[in-house]
């Protein structure tokens, strides 16, 4: 087994304009994908959501800024780590993450034998 | 050591190009590790050659290589152990199955391994120039300074690419297998992309001085044989092989003995191959038959009008419209929008034509695409109207860089005077 962190970007900006019967919907989406993604065959070991990038700060060589390490239409806004057989098996549970205003990037945890 | 005699390498020169990828497929089931399956089936091959000099050619060679690499490959996991691994084992095809019957191979009770080589070559969680270059690394046994040439890439580049790719397979855990029925479909349409692109990519060559790539266009018609033998159900993989055979079976008669690019207007029938021909047409019915036809189907059937026709004033124009029409709809593509109006230039008249071609300027997936100036200067002079004529050859020139293409353009422009 292999573990895949599913990084979920999506436009900010479309939250910040969503209503919160979409917001309902889409916290709704999220419950009943933790519910079922072990359908898959790939086992969810966690995840968690992140507040929007202008609550960021970022730190690089020891100096301290404002905002996200960089900035992009669609931030890393939340994530699950999954545990899975091969990455097809990831790929078809990452597929159906909720991630209406963007999309997700699916990436092996290294491992040090 | 005895000195292999010309036959004999013949004989490995030729199991090269039949038998690699079921060797190497087969190999791979061993070591569960690509690197370490090309190494042993290379050896196999070199040690076919002494071998093959003093005990003689063997009856099957395919069975024989297999043999030798595999026993190679199990001395290696045996001594190295698995200090000498750096990547992680491939996934190994998972027992539940989940293959679709029509796959299994009856003699052996599973897909033929070489299915699941190029599957997991051209998975799509690799972008298509890995995809190219892994299947003609691994699928066909080209060398890296081979593929690289092949496309016009320094060796170093290739190799990163390669090396880029199958670390991916290993480090993301592709799996190594043939697809489960759901994913299958999506999967042949990746392979046939890439068999395409190799054979479109021989077909005309980007660049450099030959217009054909000899090499290329056997290597895609060769993969397109043995897609359809593992996959005889499939009506995208009769299209595919139907397009390439018969596109390919003008191949001697695209260019005069001069080099300069012949028309199909000008090109000799006769010397057509007629045998690839009506291969090529009774494999463009049975692909006819997918609902809907694929993309290469379409193209295929288009092919054959053109093939069948006895001379170009014979060309049956308004089935090559109609043909295009739906290959529109099944493939939405500028290309084949520009190609359609091309042949609505020869069915209704280049004003017809040229109307057509108007409304794809706009497009921003033609911008530097030099057939469109080149077909939009075709109209123009066939109206009469030199001056649009001469700058729209002018363009396309500045759009290719073959040297037959470019030879073609040239010899138009001057022709208008």
């Amino acid at each position: 087994m292999t573990k895949y962190l599913v990084l979920i970007y999506e436009d900010e900006a479309r939250y910040a304009s969503a209503t919160p019967e979409v917001f309902g919907q889409i916290s709704q989406e999220h419950t009943d994908w933790m519910a079922s993604v072990e359908k898959t065959g790939a086992k969810l070991l966690g995840g968690e959501a992140l507040e929007p990038t202008p609550t960021a700060t970022t730190v690089r060589g020891g100096e301290v800024t404002d905002g996200p390490f960089v900035e992009t239409k669609e931030a890393l806004g939340g994530y699950y780590l999954l545990d899975a057989p091969d990455l097809d098996t990831a790929l078809a549970a990452a597929r159906t993450v909720p991630a209406r205003f963007g999309g997700v990037e699916v990436r092996p945890v290294m491992t040090f034998d | 050591m005895a000195t292999p005699t010309a036959g004999v390498a013949a004989a490995v020169a030729d199991a090269h190009r039949r038998e690699w990828a079921f060797v190497l497929a087969a190999t791979v089931r061993v070591t569960r590790d690509l690197d370490v399956a090309e190494e042993c089936v290379q050896e196999a091959f070199a040690a076919a050659l002494t071998d093959w000099a003093t005990g003689g050619v063997p009856a099957r060679p395919g069975a024989w290589l297999t043999t030798a690499a595999r026993r190679r490959a199990l001395n290696v996991l045996r001594h190295a152990g698995v200090e000498r691994r750096h990547l992680p084992l491939l996934v190994e095809d998972r027992v539940d199955g989940g293959v679709a019957p029509s796959l299994v191979d009856d003699a052996h009770g599973y897909p033929d391994d070489r299915l699941r080589l190029v599957a997991t070559c051209c998975h799509p969680a690799l972008d298509r120039p890995a995809q190219v270059a892994l299947t003609l690394r691994l699928v066909c046994g080209l060398t890296t300074p081979e593929v690289a040439r092949a496309f016009l890439v320094p060796t170093a580049t290739m190799a990163a690419r390669i090396t880029r790719a199958k670390k991916k397979i290993a480090v993301a855990r592709i799996p190594y297998r043939v697809p489960p029925p759901a994913e299958l479909p999506e999967r042949v349409d990746a392979v046939l992309a890439v068999v395409h692109l190799l054979f479109t990519t021989g077909h005309t060559a980007p660049a450099g001085e030959e217009l054909v790539r000899r090499d290329l266009v056997e290597r895609s018609v060769e993969l397109a044989r043995m897609l359809r033998r593992l996959l005889p159900h499939d009506p995208a993989v009769a299209g595919l092989l139907a397009l390439l055979l018969l596109t390919d079976a003008r191949r001697e008669t695209r260019t005069g003995p001069d080099g300069r690019l012949l028309l199909l207007e000008e090109q000799d029938r006769a010397r057509w191959d007629r045998p690839a021909i009506a291969e090529g047409v009774a494999l463009v019915r049975e692909a006819l038959r997918g609902r809907p036809p694929s993309r290469y189907a379409l193209q295929a059937a288009i092919a054959a009008v053109h093939a069948e026709s006895p001379s170009w004033d014979d060309t049956d124009w308004a089935e090559i419209v109609a043909l295009y029409g739906v290959l529109t709809q099944v493939w939405p593509s500028p290309v084949v929008a520009l190609n359609r109006a091309v042949a609505v230039g020869f069915a209704r008249g280049a004003a017809a034509g040229l109307a057509a071609l108007d409304e794809l300027a706009g497009e921003p997936q033609l911008a530097g695409y030099g057939y469109l100036p080149a077909a939009r200067a075709d109209l123009l002079r066939r109206l009469g109207r030199v001056g649009e004529a001469r700058e729209a050859y002018g363009e396309a020139l500045l759009l290719t860089e073959n040297a037959a293409e470019r030879a073609f353009l040239d010899a138009r422009l001057r022709a208008l005077g």
